[in-house]
């Protein structure tokens, strides 16, 4: 690992990836050979890099010191309903997802909107590492170091326009590599929202990596968004689009069941889901369940971005 | 013809029953039920309970599909395992999930639908667990045919606590509905048959006079 500082990951927490990452290397090599036999132009080393390393500087002021999840259960324990709706599809399936070259299109109310390349989109920015909380609506959770860097960098660089009140992403479409689309389960594209107030929080990542090493597929590679104090779905995953809006966005779950889903999501022991208590949560390779904190735990820094919202009624 | 294998074919049957759940034990202690094992035991109980409720529904039809009785002899046992794995489905949730939380209990089973019918199609395997030895059978007589056709509406509501749950994806729900509504069509199928049972025959010896 690059990370400057010294890690404070568990060797043991570590030897599963290596694994890991012999199966990502060979499913590159392959389809590298593929492309290369078929006569196509292979994949640049510049474009998918061949180590799955990352350099990134710690930020400790942003980051929880609880323990965290195996990088093993991170990577195999996933809600990705492109590549199925059960939680270990997304490991099985996501390998064949083509994620180089990659376009992210910037639109709607900002001076800079066009298409740019992924590259293009991260050269400015330094990542950071952060590791932060993740609750799931479904009541369990996980301790997660991302690498990425604030949304609120990028946002800034492509200048919107004042009348820009709402940042809409959008999720790849590529029902070919992404098996889960070929059903009507959500309505496809996967998209999701954040007021511009939130997307400016300093909490709010764009993330690349995680363990320091480049995102898995099934983590939302090559680039997700990480919203730690809202609910798991709202951390959008494989974005290919950001549009800046003057109306709030219609998230795909909210669309999909309006009354279990609001547009805020923030996690909220207050307010039950429906069809279950969302009072505590169980942190995975817990056996207690824990109590679930309002904003996950994040609420010093962000309940006044809520300031006079009735928070059941703007769940 | 020394041995009369049908002797050994039950225990057989019975202990195949078993497998599922001595899987699952193995699995647990060998860390095999992936990032989330104790909600994988509660899914997994769940599922097997539907399937002992499907195949237990089975009997019958296959009586008389098959026109020998054999199936019968195996429609008690199958649905005293239906119950054993509803049970142990139920005490998963109320220890996994609830940690034995009455007052949380209570407002899931009250606010909560899919719960709701859940809870209510356990209660109702209970009678019929109750009175599924021979005595029970000999002394409800008729009425214990009609108690038992209660596992009709169980049905329906295990197949119904399943499809509230799911979130979007529901055609693992729908499978299983799909397969009950078939077993309890043929029942009506086959009633309105015996019924009639001569109706289709008369009306050719009519057309022929």
């Amino acid at each position: 690992m690059l990370i400057k500082k010294p890690s404070d990951i568990k060797p043991s927490e570590i030897t599963p990836q290596s694994v890991y990452q012999r199966r990502r290397e060979f499913m590159r090599t392959s389809l590298g050979l593929l492309l290369a036999g078929a006569g196509l132009p292979g994949l640049s080393a510049a474009t998918l890099p061949r180590s799955g390393k990352l350099d990134a500087v710690k930020n400790p002021s942003l980051s929880t010191d609880e323990t965290l999840t195996p990088w093993a259960n991170a990577t195999e324990y996933n809600n990705f309903y492109e590549f199925g709706s059960d939680k270990y599809s997304p490991a099985k399936l996501a390998g064949r997802l083509t994620t180089s070259p990659w376009r992210l299109s910037i639109e709607g109310e900002v001076a800079r909107s066009g298409s740019y390349t992924l590259e293009d989109i991260l050269r400015p920015h330094a990542l950071e590492e952060r590791i932060y909380r993740l609750r799931c609506v479904e009541r369990w959770s996980m301790v997660v170091p991302w690498v990425g860097f604030s949304l609120a960098e990028l946002i800034k660089r492509f200048e919107p326009t004042s009348r820009a009140k709402y940042v809409e992403f959008t999720t790849l479409y590529r029902p070919e590599e992404m098996p889960g689309q070929k059903r009507r389960v959500l309505d496809w594209p996967y998209v999701e929202g954040l007021r511009m107030d939130e997307a400016m929080h300093p909490l709010t990542m764009l993330a690349v990596g995680l363990y320091g090493e480049i995102l898995p597929n099934q983590n939302g590679a090559p680039i997700r968004l990480v919203v730690p104090w809202k609910y798991g779905f709202k951390s959008i995953k494989s974005i290919v689009k950001i549009r800046f809006t003057e109306q709030q966005p219609v998230s795909t779950w909210t669309r999909s069941a309006p009354s279990e889903y609001g547009f805020y999501s923030n996690v909220n022991p207050d307010v039950d889901h429906p069809r279950w208590s969302q009072k505590r949560e169980r942190r995975l390779g817990e056996f207690l369940k824990r109590k679930t904190e309002p904003f996950n735990g994040y609420a010093e820094q962000v309940a006044g971005l809520y300031r006079g919202m009735d928070l059941k009624k703007y769940y | 013809m020394s041995i009369d294998y049908r002797l050994f074919i039950k225990p057989l049957v019975f202990t195949a029953c078993l497998l599922p759940v001595a899987w699952l034990v193995w699995a647990l202690l060998s860390d095999r039920l992936g990032a989330n094992p104790f909600e994988e035991l509660t899914r997994q109980s769940g599922l097997w309970t539907l399937r002992f409720l499907l195949l237990t529904l089975l009997m019958t039809p296959l009586r008389e599909l098959l026109g020998r009785a054999w199936p019968l002899k195996y429609r008690r046992m199958l649905g005293l395992f239906t119950f054993f794995y509803a049970s142990a489905h139920l005490l998963t949730y109320l220890w996994f999930d609830q940690f034995f939380d009455w007052q949380e209990i209570f407002t899931d089973i009250v606010k909560r639908p899919f719960i709701t019918v859940g809870m209510l199609a356990w209660l109702l395997l209970v009678p019929l667990a109750l009175t599924s030895t021979k005595a029970m059978m000999k002394r409800l007589g008729r009425k214990w045919k009609r108690l038992h056709q209660l596992s009709y509406g169980i049905g329906l509501l295990a197949v119904l606590h399943f499809l509230w749950l799911v979130k979007a994806d529901l055609r693992e729900p729908l499978i299983y509905m799909g397969i009950l509504l078939a077993l309890l069509g043929f029942r009506l199928w086959h009633r309105r048959r015996q019924q009639f049972p001569l109706r289709r025959g008369k009306a050719v010896a009519d057309l022929s006079s």
